[in-house]
């Protein structure tokens, strides 16, 4: 879904979330990045490096450590006319910054009659698979999905990281994106200049014709190897990654099922509450008669991350859970 | 209608030994030779633990931490201070004062190499596990000075934290809550002038930490962090006023970061060496170890021996350390509730049978 640009370059996902900010603020001088230490450090995990010697110490801004004034701010800053880009290092952070964004940046249009817009991004890194303990590993999208006015964005690729962090800049609400951890590495070709990923557009990454294979963020690769696993066995898997988690692409999913009739939903976050359970409740509800099985959910179970390496390896969903529960669907 | 000064404040800075090891007699705390001489080990042991663990990191045996060199000075004087029944709530970069709260060694690394079991402290010791989310603990250092103050126990609590914490709401708050309900509270900010990449005048424009005890109404002390004898006077002091009824107070430890961040970090990204150089002279250990010799409690064969049964006590740890197994899968599920819930035993139960399974 980009525009007309045909020159790629590899880039990791990392650079390509860069690379789209850097983007933005050539184009748009309201556009600014904040946070701890994203000027000389390079932020929380790498992603804004570079930027302060192109954009100066003004555009690039480190602030005092409080995730609270660094969304708070970009509240009124955004409601002021700048396009800020807030960065909190992890998304277990969101509960010191919940009252900002959930009940100030996302209800301030509505409670203003539709005059006030909050045309900011927050950018945190999200996920497990780097031994960083249960406060520093959490997947939150469905934390942010729960509250009407935001946007929250997961990408799985370094393209589609750059696409929808320009569209998430230009977009007139509050967006939540989220990086995770262990893809900000993942190099990809990446399209140069002004490449646009719309909001709300899933992707369907392999098509298949036996079941449906929805997830997002670093699930993505895990489905994919996973659907690798089940051609084996002769099982025919269709991948979609949501990319966006609000808007749903609810049209995209109920057209595999369609197609499929099975439906199997994958996502690192816990299970209880997950943003599964609204996928399923949504094709329990609008594509019933398509299925020819239940619905099934592949996930974390319902505990904290564990620390030790060998208990996140078990404890996180990978491609073989992945094909063994579509297994015994078939 | 006049105008009139309402308050006006100063703030005080405490040094009672210089870098040579000399000290003012009249600040001089109460210390026995032999409380001078396991203060002195206890910071030994630090800094042979702390750089043992930088290379237990390096060949991958350990995950990411915060290095506690060059700042043994400011919380080992501080914990020195503590009695058993007073509580500690850490941030994280304060290994020595785990070692001297009698967290074992071994167990320090079980935690650090990824092991949450690790945090289990023994019987008794009353210590709140490191908190790695940046402020949020000094508030439960407020509740547990609430609880102390209820259960009318004569007891303080210490709590740690950094200059970058003092940025957090979280600090405000739990000054705030303290002194309000005057809990027996002594906050205690390592501030070694850097927060990862921001350096202390970009996170404050107020001259001194301390000085921003005068908006919550408690006292508010700058020490020479690196003076361990300024520290534990005035840190001793500060408890026991809270222990008779006197309230919070907020000490602010001068000192500096002379190591990068954590093991993820390069610091000469964004800092000067020569900086770092000079602070590396006013070294901690190095400065009591001057002391010690001038007033014969220590000489250069001491010296050696106090660093030699450091080194012997970090290798027997590691040891320790590298016999362990690592948790069983069922620990996932092991602590989540009291008891484990029927829908989470489930889950347990089918993800043993996965691993099982597969094996
Ligand atoms: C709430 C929160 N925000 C950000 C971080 C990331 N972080 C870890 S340590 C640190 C800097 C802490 O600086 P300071 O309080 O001065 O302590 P120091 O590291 O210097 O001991 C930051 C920003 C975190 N762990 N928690
Ligand atoms: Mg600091």
């Amino acid at each position: 879904m980009g525009t007309e640009t045909v020159s790629t370059k590899t880039m990791t996902y990392a650079q390509a979330i860069c690379d789209g900010l850097a983007v933005e603020m050539r184009r748009d001088p309201d556009v600014y990045v904040v946070g701890e230490d994203v000027g000389m450090f390079g932020g929380g995990l790498g992603v804004t490096l570079g930027l302060l010697e192109e954009f100066g110490p003004r555009r690039v801004r480190d602030t005092p450590l409080s995730e609270t004034a660094i969304v708070g701010h970009a509240v009124g800053a955004a409601a002021a006319g700048l396009r800020p880009v807030a960065e909190i290092m992890f998304d277990d952070f969101l509960g010191i910054v919940m009252d900002e964004l959930g009940n100030q940046a996302a209800k301030a249009r509505y409670m203003f009659g539709g005059k006030v817009k909050i045309p900011m991004v927050l950018r945190a890194s999200c996920g497990a698979g780097i031994r960083a303990a249960a406060q520093h590993s959490q997947s939150l999208e469905a934390w942010c999905a729960h509250v009407p006015g935001l946007k929250t964005v997961a990408p799985s690729t370094p393209a589609d990281a750059k696409g929808l962090i320009i569209a998430a800049i230009r977009d007139n609400n509050p967006v939540v994106f989220l990086e995770h951890k262990i893809l900000l590495g993942v190099t990809g070709d990446v399209p140069e200049g002004e490449y646009i990923v719309p909001l709300g557009k899933a992707a369907i990454k392999r098509k298949g014709d036996d079941v449906t294979l929805v997830t997002w963020s670093a699930m993505v690769p895990q489905a994919e190897r996973a659907a690798e696993l089940l051609a084996e066995q002769g099982v025919s898997a269709e991948v979609i990654d949501l990319r966006t988690i609000v808007p749903l692409d609810k049209e995209a999913i109920l057209e595999s099922v369609a197609k499929t009739h099975r439906l199997v939903i994958v996502h690192e976050a816990v299970r209880t509450g997950g943003f599964g359970g609204e996928i399923a409740a949504l094709v329990a509800d609008e594509g019933f008669d398509l299925l020819d099985s239940p619905i099934k959910r592949v996930t974390a179970p319902d505990t904290p991350v564990p620390f030790s390496p060998v208990l996140e390896d078990a404890y996180l969903p990978g491609a073989e859970n992945i094909a063994a529960a579509v297994l015994e669907l078939m | 209608m006049p105008v009139t000064t309402l308050v006006s404040y100063s703030v005080q800075r405490v040094e009672v030994m210089d870098v040579d090891g000399e000290v003012d007699a009249s600040l001089m705390p109460a210390l026995s030779p032999e409380r001078i001489t396991a203060l002195y080990e206890v910071m030994v042991l630090t800094r042979v633990f702390d750089e043992r663990m930088l290379k237990l990191q390096r060949q991958g045996r350990l995950g990411t931490f915060a290095r506690v060199a060059g700042q043994e000075g400011a919380h080992v004087g501080a914990a020195f201070a503590l009695a058993d029944e007073d509580w500690m709530v850490p941030a994280f970069r304060e290994a020595g004062a785990f070692l001297l709260r009698g967290m074992k060694m071994e167990n320090f690394l079980q935690y650090w190499g990824g092991d949450e079991r690790g945090n289990v402290f023994p019987e008794g010791v009353r210590m709140l596990p490191a908190s790695i989310p940046v402020g949020t603990h000094m508030l439960h250092a407020a509740g547990l000075g609430w609880a102390m103050k209820k259960k009318g126990e004569r007891s303080a609590v210490l709590t740690v934290f950094g200059e970058g914490a003092t940025s957090e709401g979280d600090f405000s708050e739990a000054m705030n809550f303290a002194a309000v309900f005057q809990c027996p509270v002594v906050f205690f900010c390592q501030n070694n002038q850097w927060a990862i990449s921001v350096p202390y005048h970009k996170q404050s424009q107020a001259c001194t930490v301390a000085q921003k005890a005068l908006g919550y109404g408690m006292p508010g002390t700058q020490v020479d962090g690196n003076d361990v004898f300024a520290v534990y006077k005035t840190v001793s002091d500060a408890l026991e006023n809270a222990r008779n009824g006197g309230g919070p107070a907020l000490i602010e430890a001068h000192t500096y970061r002379v190591t990068d961040h954590t093991t993820a970090d390069d610091a000469r990204r964004y800092r000067e060496d020569a900086e770092v150089e000079e602070w590396r002279e006013r070294d901690p250990i190095e400065r009591l170890s001057r002391y010690m010799k001038k007033n014969g409690l220590l000489d250069d064969a001491g010296e050696t021996a106090v660093r030699e049964g450091a080194v012997a006590k970090v290798v027997e740890a590691v040891t320790a350390f590298e016999l362990m197994e690592p948790p069983p899968p069922e620990e996932v599920f092991a602590h989540v509730f009291a008891e484990i819930t029927p829908p989470l035993a489930e889950q347990r139960d089918r993800l043993l049978r996965r691993l099982e399974g597969r094996e």
